[in-house]
């Protein structure tokens, strides 16, 4: 500790001994004069990861959560609702937790942003202020890139079940009505978008139900892009389970450069329109490109790409002061748009956030991604990556991370890399909400 | 000489008042930055409530340090640890060692377990492994890992692990192991079950 610490702690101890005994009569946030109001819009894996972090660092900072929904489901593990290898309930949480480590939840929707006056308008019309603001609204859809496609056809229909809850549970009980014999039709989209190896862990868990159960059945997946993450171990595991690459394969993956892209859909008819061909189906799951949530447009925070720019060390926009996006709607890049990566943001975020409220210096920042899918019962793969920052840059730390080994198949492993990957849910979802 | 004396004595005394007021805002943020990283798999300041990930939470720093060092030359099964252990520096390890030797030690109390397993588990424990495990394992001032109250399947993994040799064992260990399970070849099981269990 230096000296020069010291004499800074000192002074703030000196100012604060002379306003205490007024300021204490009517705010307890007004000691050391300067209050500290955060305000969260969006209570998905970084926003309520950042609100408990934040009173867990430093109970005196004033908290208020706002979220859409009085419930969250998290968006890993829903492909095995899909598969109904788990129930909704078991990704469904609530802020009970966060409610009882003081964080003030308020159900409502953020409809605006004054970054000027440090204010949040509700949809309610209420108004909230702050002194530091975290936006963590997730994801939106390009639906106007899809021809017939838009949020009332995924609502009704089509489901693209990339935000979790009511579509996930339908598109488990359109597979389920569907006959054996049927063809799923999954649309996978171009990068960057949330959740890197989903859509593949999701043809794997459809894959799953429908060999058990629709064995006749099958998987078309026309993809934007030309590889996708964790290929050499989905492509292998769909081989080793669901004869990929065989005449009898339940799954035919068309990459972008076969015709892969999607250019729109026909709700009635049930037909997809893809580069080179048209694809009729039984049961269709559009998993649209990708952009910043609503509210990251309407307050003026991302730039062309449609994401949030962001400083990789406090996660405060670079556009407006005072305001920090976290999650999958910022560019956090070499950060994958991941919950693992949104729970480590939070933290970096919260205690950046926690510093710059009480004049700290801001603390170096740490990064770790951890991602596990699973492709069939006893066969669990993952990533992971350890990042810091240097130089004014999120990077990857050279030497770590990396998939699991794929040289020869190693059953003790990938049994144990599925018991990892659900102690992770178990894990993350408490260190979020609990 | 005087006025220089009364200044130390202040920035000392408000040293200590700063520590007071703000708590964890003075800590080493590096160490709790680097270990706030880790709660995604091993739960909030590394007490897992989970049956696969063991918890972190009042392991000693050495213990702590000398795993990681471990995972980090591939010497313990290759799991998602080693590819993590590989982006730090023994430094880092040694920070994350500050931050989770501070923390109580937690036990999961959650997991499930068939009582007379548990029972026979604990004989088991008490004749083979609390010379150097004492107190089924909970106190983690012997350097030894957490556990009782550890991630049963952890616990299981490790005990297999042990016995087919992909993970180096202490030569005692290794023979109070062939004792036991001459005695008892169902011994694993029931120590998994107490541990489970908990204390």
């Amino acid at each position: 500790m230096s000296n020069q610490h010291n004499r800074r702690n000192f002074l703030k101890i000196v100012g604060a001994g002379g306003v205490a005994t007024t300021a204490a009569l009517y705010t307890p946030f007004a000691i050391g004069g300067a209050s500290k109001k955060v305000v969260i819009i969006g209570g998905g894996m970084g926003g309520a990861t950042a609100a408990k972090y934040i009173r867990m660092m430093d109970k005196s900072v004033d908290v208020t959560l706002i979220s859409a929904d009085a419930n969250y489901y998290t968006g890993f593990a829903s492909n095995e609702v899909i598969s109904g290898e788990r129930s909704l309930t078991s990704i469904t949480f609530s802020y009970a937790g966060l409610r009882k480590r003081g964080v003030k939840v308020i159900i409502d929707t953020a409809a605006d942003i004054n970054a000027q006056a440090r204010t949040v308008k509700l949809a309610s019309g209420t108004s909230i202020s702050y002194d530091r603001l975290i936006v963590a609204p997730g994801i939106d859809f390009k639906f106007d890139d899809i021809e017939g496609y838009d949020a009332r056809v995924a609502n009704e229909k089509i489901p693209h079940a990339w935000v979790a809850g009511s579509q996930t549970k339908m598109l488990h009980n359109q597979l389920r009505s569907m006959k054996n014999g049927g063809t799923v039709v999954l649309s996978a989209p171009p990068n960057p978008f949330r959740c890197p190896p989903g859509p593949y862990e999701r043809v794997s868990q459809m894959a799953l139900y429908l060999k058990h159960n629709k064995p006749k059945s099958k998987i078309i997946v026309l993809d934007s892009k030309d590889k996708f993450s964790k290929f050499g171990l989905f492509t292998n595991g769909w081989k080793k389970h669901y004869g990929y690459g065989t005449d009898n394969s339940m799954i035919e993956w068309i990459p972008a450069y076969k015709g892969g892209r999607i250019e729109g859909v026909d709700a009635d008819a049930m037909t997809v329109t893809a580069e080179f061909d048209d694809f009729k189906a039984d049961v269709i799951n559009i998993i649209p490109a990708q952009k910043a949530g609503k509210i990251a447009f309407t307050a003026g925070l991302v730039n062309d790409s449609g994401w949030c720019p962001i400083q990789g060390n406090t996660f405060e926009s670079t556009i407006h002061k005072n305001i920090h996006v976290i999650g999958d709607a910022s560019i956090a890049s070499p950060l994958p748009k991941s919950g693992y990566a949104a729970n480590s943001e939070a933290k970096v975020c919260a205690a950046a956030i926690v510093a710059l409220l009480n004049s700290d210096k801001i603390p170096d920042p740490s990064f770790v991604n951890t991602c596990y899918s699973v492709i069939a019962p006893g066969n669990g793969i993952s990533v992971a990556m350890v990042y810091a920052y240097k130089n004014g840059k999120i990077v990857k730390v050279k030497g770590s991370g990396g998939l699991t080994p794929d040289e020869q198949f190693d059953k003790k492993l990938r049994a144990r890399e599925v018991e990892y990957g659900y102690t992770w849910f178990h894990n993350i979802t408490q260190d979020a909400f609990g | 000489m005087r006025q220089r004396k009364i200044i130390k004595s202040i920035l000392i005394s408000s040293g200590l008042f700063s520590l007071i007021l703000t708590g964890q805002a003075l800590a080493t943020p590096t160490s709790q930055a680097l270990s706030y990283t880790c709660a995604g798999c091993h739960g909030t300041n590394g007490a897992s409530n989970g049956s696969a990930i063991p918890s972190l939470a009042g392991l000693s720093k050495d213990y702590l340090v000398e795993a990681m060092e471990a995972y980090k030359k591939d010497e313990r099964s290759p799991t998602i640890m080693n590819r993590i252990a590989k982006g730090y520096s023994t430094k880092e390890f040694e920070l994350m060692g500050d931050f989770f030797s501070n923390q109580p030690v937690h036990q999961n109390s959650g997991q499930k377990y068939d009582s007379a397993k548990a029972k026979a588990g604990k004989k088991l424990h008490k004749k083979y492994c609390s010379s150097c495990h004492s107190e089924g394992g909970t106190i983690t001032d012997d350097e030894a890992g957490l556990l009782a109250g550890n991630a049963a399947l952890f616990m299981e993994y490790s005990l297999i692990d042990f016995h087919d040799g992909s993970r180096d064992m202490p030569r005692k260990m290794k023979k109070k192991i062939k004792k036991m399970l001459k005695r008892d070849k169902d011994a694993f099981d029931k120590l998994v079950h107490y541990y489970s269990k908990g204390e």
